[in-house]
C-alpha cells in the first residue's frame, strides 16, 4: 500500500453496492486517471465499513476522513477539493445528530467509539480481492506460525485457552470441537465452513466473506492442521453472489501463493478448499442438515450423537465452524490466547458482531466486546430509536431468539445472559422495535418463517409450529380467547422439549418470550379485542368524530362497501359490521374527522 | 413419464453439465443450480434427464428440488420482482409494499403475470438491511421502498 500517497477506500459491501457504490468507484478511478494522479492516489473497493445507514461510505487515508452518503456525482468534488486542494468536503461529512458538530474521523463517532473490531478487523481497510493487502496486515502469519513453530495439540490448547465459542448460535467451545475431531480416527477428515447465513436480518458472515475472505481461508487451513484434515469445504448461500465471487478469487490467489495446495509454505502440509452451494433452506444452518445438503440430499437434520466431529460428511469426521468463528482464529494465534481472553465476560470471551437493524437510527454492522449492554448498543452505537419514538423491544437471535425489553437494557450481552433472559445470541441479528410494533404480530411473523422453513421431518416442529401460527393468527384476527394464550405456552414448551434439531427446539422462543414480556398486550388482544399499536387490522375501528364532520359526503362516496351513512351536511357514521377497514375514508377526509380507534 | 419436449441441443448441454460433475449423485445440488441457470427453471423433463444421468430416481431429484426455495418449477417473469421479508424489512413496512405490488400487477406471490413480464416472490434477507425495505427486480436493488414508490418501479420496466 505504501507507494501511494493517498488512498480512496470505497465501500463495496452489499448495502453500499445497492446504492451505486460500483458506479462511484468507477468515477473515482476514471477521474484519478484523467487528472494524472494514478501514481499517487490509489482507489480501491473494500468490504463493509459497517455504517450501512449512511452509505455509500468513502474513506480517505491517511487522514482518516470518513465521507457518508456519497453519490457517484460526488467523486469529482472529493478529488478536486480533498485530494488536490486538501480541503475536506464538509457537506459529505458526518454530522453528530445531538450537537450538529461535524466529525470527519470515524473513531470519534458515537457509532464507532465503543466498538472493538476483531472479526471485522480488515473489513473496510483492505481490498478483499488482493491477497497482498491481507498479507501486509499480518495475514497468513498465524498459519506460518502454526505450521513451523507449533504442534497441532499446542494450537488446540491455545484455542481452548482463548475461550472462543462458536459464533453461529450454539456457542460451543471451538477448541474443544477441534480436539474432538482431531481425536476421531480416520484417513479422511473434513473442515467445513458454515456460510449458510439464513437468519433474516443478519449479514455479518456475508460481510466478512466479502470484506476479508482470506481470514476464513487461513483459519480453515489452521483447523485442518489441528484435526489432521486436508479437505476444506465452504457451504455458502447461493443468494450471496458477491461473497461467492470474492471467495473464489481469494482461494485462487492463495493457491498461487502456495498458501493452499500440496506443500503449504514448504512444510509438506497439504490443504485445499472447495465451495458447495446452498439453495435457500434455513434449516441447513444446522450442521447435520448442512452436511446432508452438501451430499446432494434434502437438508434434513439427524439426531446427534453421532456428532459430525465423529461421523459427518460421507460418514467421515467433520469439523463445522461458522464464518465469524473462523475469522477470529488467525488473530488469536498471532496475538495470543491471553490477549483474546482478556476481552469479554467470564464465560464469553472476545467480541461479537451484531447486525443492528429495524427502527434504529444507525443501522449497520457492529462489533462489541462481550458484556456490552443493550443500552450501550442501542443508544450509544445505534444512536437511539428512529423518529424519536419510544423503545419497545429488541429481538436477538433471529427466529430462534426472543424479544427483550426495557428491563433487560442494562444486562451485559453474552451467551449465558441472553439465554437466561429467554432469548439467545444466535448468529447476531439484532432488530430494534418501537411503540408502533405489535408484539403478537412480530411473534406471528417469526412463526410464519419457521413454518415455511421447517424441513418436515419431525412432528413437533412441522405440525406444532403450524398450530402455534394458527393460534397467533386467530388472536390477531380478533377471535382469540384467554385459553389460547395458555395453549401457546403449553404447546410451545412441548415443541421446545421434543423437536429433533435446533430449529424446532428454539422456534417457540419468539412466542414464549413475547408472552412473558408483553403479557398485557396479549390480554388486550384476546379480552379487549384491541391492538395498541394499530398493526392488527381486524382489531381496528375507523370512527368519525362528530365535532369535525361537516357532512361533505366524501367518505361515504368513496367507501367501497357502503358502510358509511349520513345526510349531506349532516354527521356521518361508520357501520362497524360492514366496514372492511380499507382506510379509504381516512384518506379522503379533508377535515380530520376520521380516526382509528 | 412426460414426453421430453426440450430441444436436443439443450439436452446435450444439460448432459454435459452432469458429466462435468462426473455424473456424481452427491453433486445433485450443483447440477440443479447449473440447470436452472440454463433453463431459468426446472420443469419435470429437466429433472428426468438429470435423474437418468446421475443414476438416481426422479423422486429423489424432485424431493431435492421441492425442498429448497431457490429452485423453482415454474418459469419466472422477464423481470422477476423479489421483496425482502427479512425482519428488518418487515418492521419497516415490507408487507405494505408486497400488497401494493400484488394490487398493481394483479398477481399473488409466486405467480407470473399473463404477459410473462413480471413474477412476484418473497425472499429472506439480502443483507442490505440499511436500505430496508428492499425490493429486487432481477439483479437491481431498490432501497427504502415505500408503497407509493411501487408504481414507479413497475413503470421503469413497462416503458
Amino acid at each position: 500500500m505504501s507507494k501511494y500517497k493517498m488512498h480512496v477506500l470505497v465501500c463495496g459491501g452489499t448495502g453500499c453496492h445497492a446504492s451505486e457504490s460500483d458506479r462511484l468507484l468507477d468515477n473515482f478511478k476514471n477521474i484519478v486517471v484523467d487528472k494524472g494522479l494514478d501514481n499517487d492516489v490509489q482507489v480501491i473497493a473494500t468490504g463493509c465499513f459497517g455504517f450501512c445507514e449512511k452509505g455509500p461510505i468513502v474513506k480517505i487515508m491517511p487522514d482518516n476522513t470518513f465521507y457518508t452518503g456519497v453519490t457517484p456525482d460526488d467523486a469529482l468534488d472529493i478529488i478536486d477539493e480533498h485530494i488536490i486542494k486538501g480541503r475536506k468536503v464538509n457537506r459529505l461529512l458526518y454530522v453528530n445528530p445531538e450537537n450538529k458538530e461535524i466529525i470527519s474521523d470515524s473513531k470519534h463517532m458515537g457509532f464507532y467509539k465503543k466498538q472493538i473490531r476483531i472479526a471485522l478487523r480488515n473489513c473496510g481497510f483492505i481490498d478483499p480481492e488482493n491477497i497482498d493487502e491481507y498479507i501486509s496486515r499480518d495475514g497468513y502469519e498465524a498459519l506460518a506460525k502454526c505450521l513451523t513453530e507449533m504442534t497441532p495439540q499446542q494450537v488446540i490448547e491455545e484455542m481452548k485457552k482463548s475461550g472462543l465459542r462458536g459464533r453461529g448460535g450454539g456457542g460451543f467451545p471451538t477448541g474443544l470441537k477441534w480436539e474432538i475431531t482431531s481425536k476421531s480416527e480416520s484417513d479422511v477428515k473434513y473442515v467445513v465452513c458454515n456460510a449458510d447465513e439464513g437468519d433474516p436480518g443478519a449479514f455479518m458472515d456475508r460481510s466478512i466473506l466479502e470484506g476479508d475472505p482470506h481470514s476464513v481461508i487461513e483459519a480453515m487451513a489452521i483447523c485442518g492442521y489441528c484435526i489432521g484434515g486436508y479437505n476444506g469445504l465452504v457451504y455458502i448461500r447461493a443468494e450471496y453472489p458477491l461473497a461467492i465471487e470474492r471467495l473464489k478469487t481469494a482461494i485462487g490467489q492463495a493457491r498461487e501463493y502456495g498458501l493452499l495446495g500440496n506443500d503449504i509454505l514448504g512444510t509438506g502440509f497439504k490443504f485445499d478448499i472447495e465451495l458447495r452451494y446452498g439453495a435457500g433452506a434455513f434449516v441447513c444452518g444446522e450442521e447435520t442438515a448442512l452436511i446432508h445438503s452438501m451430499e446432494g440430499l434434502r437438508g434434513e437434520p439427524t439426531v446427534k450423537p453421532p456428532f459430525p466431529s465423529v461421523s459427518g460428511y460421507y460418514g467421515k469426521p467433520t469439523n463445522v465452524n461458522n464464518v465469524e468463528t473462523f475469522a477470529n482464529v488467525p488473530i488469536i494465534i498471532t496475538k495470543g490466547a491471553d490477549w483474546f481472553a482478556s476481552i469479554g465476560t467470564e464465560k464469553s470471551k472476545g467480541t461479537k458482531v451484531f447486525a443492528l437493524a429495524g427502527k434504529i437510527n444507525n443501522v449497520g454492522l457492529i462489533e462489541v466486546p462481550m458484556g456490552t449492554t443493550l443500552r450501550e448498543v442501542i443508544y450509544e452505537i445505534g444512536g437511539g430509536i428512529k423518529d424519536g419514538k419510544k423503545f419497545k423491544a429488541v429481538q436477538t437471535g433471529g427466529p430462534s431468539g426472543g424479544c427483550l425489553t426495557e428491563k433487560h437494557l442494562d444486562s451485559p450481552i453474552d451467551f449465558d445472559n441472553l439465554i437466561a433472559a429467554g432469548s439467545m445470541m444466535g448468529s447476531g441479528g439484532m432488530i430494534v422495535m418501537d411503540e408502533d410494533d405489535c408484539m403478537v404480530s412480530i411473534a406471528k411473523f417469526y412463526l410464519d418463517f419457521t413454518v415455511e422453513e421447517s424441513c418436515g421431518k419431525c412432528s413437533p416442529c412441522s405440525i406444532g409450529n403450524k398450530r402455534l401460527y394458527e393460534i397467533l393468527d386467530k388472536i390477531t384476527q380478533g377471535k382469540g380467547t384467554r385459553d389460547d394464550i395458555d395453549s401457546l405456552r403449553n404447546l410451545g414448551s412441548v415443541i421446545k422439549d421434543t423437536a429433533l434439531c435446533g430449529l424446532g427446539q428454539t422456534s417457540p422462543n419468539p412466542v414464549l418470550s413475547t408472552i412473558d414480556n408483553f403479557w398485557n398486550e396479549y390480554i388486550e388482544h384476546v379480552k379487549d379485542k384491541k391492538c395498541r399499536s394499530g398493526q392488527c387490522k381486524a382489531l381496528l375501528q375507523y370512527v368519525i368524530e362528530p365535532e369535525n364532520c361537516v357532512g361533505c359526503t366524501a367518505c361515504a362516496r368513496n367507501c367501497p362497501v357502503n358502510a358509511i351513512a349520513g345526510e349531506r351536511k349532516g354527521i356521518h357514521v361508520i357501520d362497524q359490521t360492514t366496514c372492511i377497514k380499507c382506510g379509504a375514508c381516512l384518506d379522503k377526509c379533508k377535515f380530520n374527522a376520521v380516526f382509528i380507534k | 413419464m412426460a414426453t421430453i419436449k426440450l430441444s436436443a441441443n439443450k439436452i446435450d448441454e444439460l448432459k454435459a453439465v452432469c458429466k462435468s460433475f462426473n455424473n456424481e449423485k452427491g453433486e445433485l445440488i450443483n447440477v440443479l443450480h447449473k440447470a436452472q441457470g440454463i433453463f431459468g427453471y426446472l420443469p419435470a423433463e429437466v429433472q428426468e434427464v438429470i435423474a437418468k444421468e446421475l443414476s438416481i430416481s426422479v423422486a429423489h431429484v424432485y424431493g431435492v428440488v421441492s425442498f429448497y426455495s431457490f429452485f423453482t418449477m415454474l418459469p419466472k417473469g422477464e423481470h422477476p420482482v423479489s421483496i425482502c421479508l427479512g425482519t428488518a424489512c418487515y418492521v419497516r413496512g415490507a408487507e405494505k409494499v408486497i400488497d401494493e405490488f400484488k394490487r398493481l400487477l394483479k398477481i399473488n406471490v409466486g405467480e407470473t403475470t399473463p404477459d410473462g413480464k413480471f413474477s412476484l416472490a418473497c425472499l429472506r434477507c439480502v443483507g442490505a438491511c440499511g436500505l430496508a425495505p428492499v425490493v429486487l427486480v432481477g439483479e437491481k436493488v431498490f432501497g427504502r421502498v415505500a408503497p407509493e414508490g411501487v408504481k414507479d418501479i413497475i413503470g421503469e420496466y413497462t416503458k
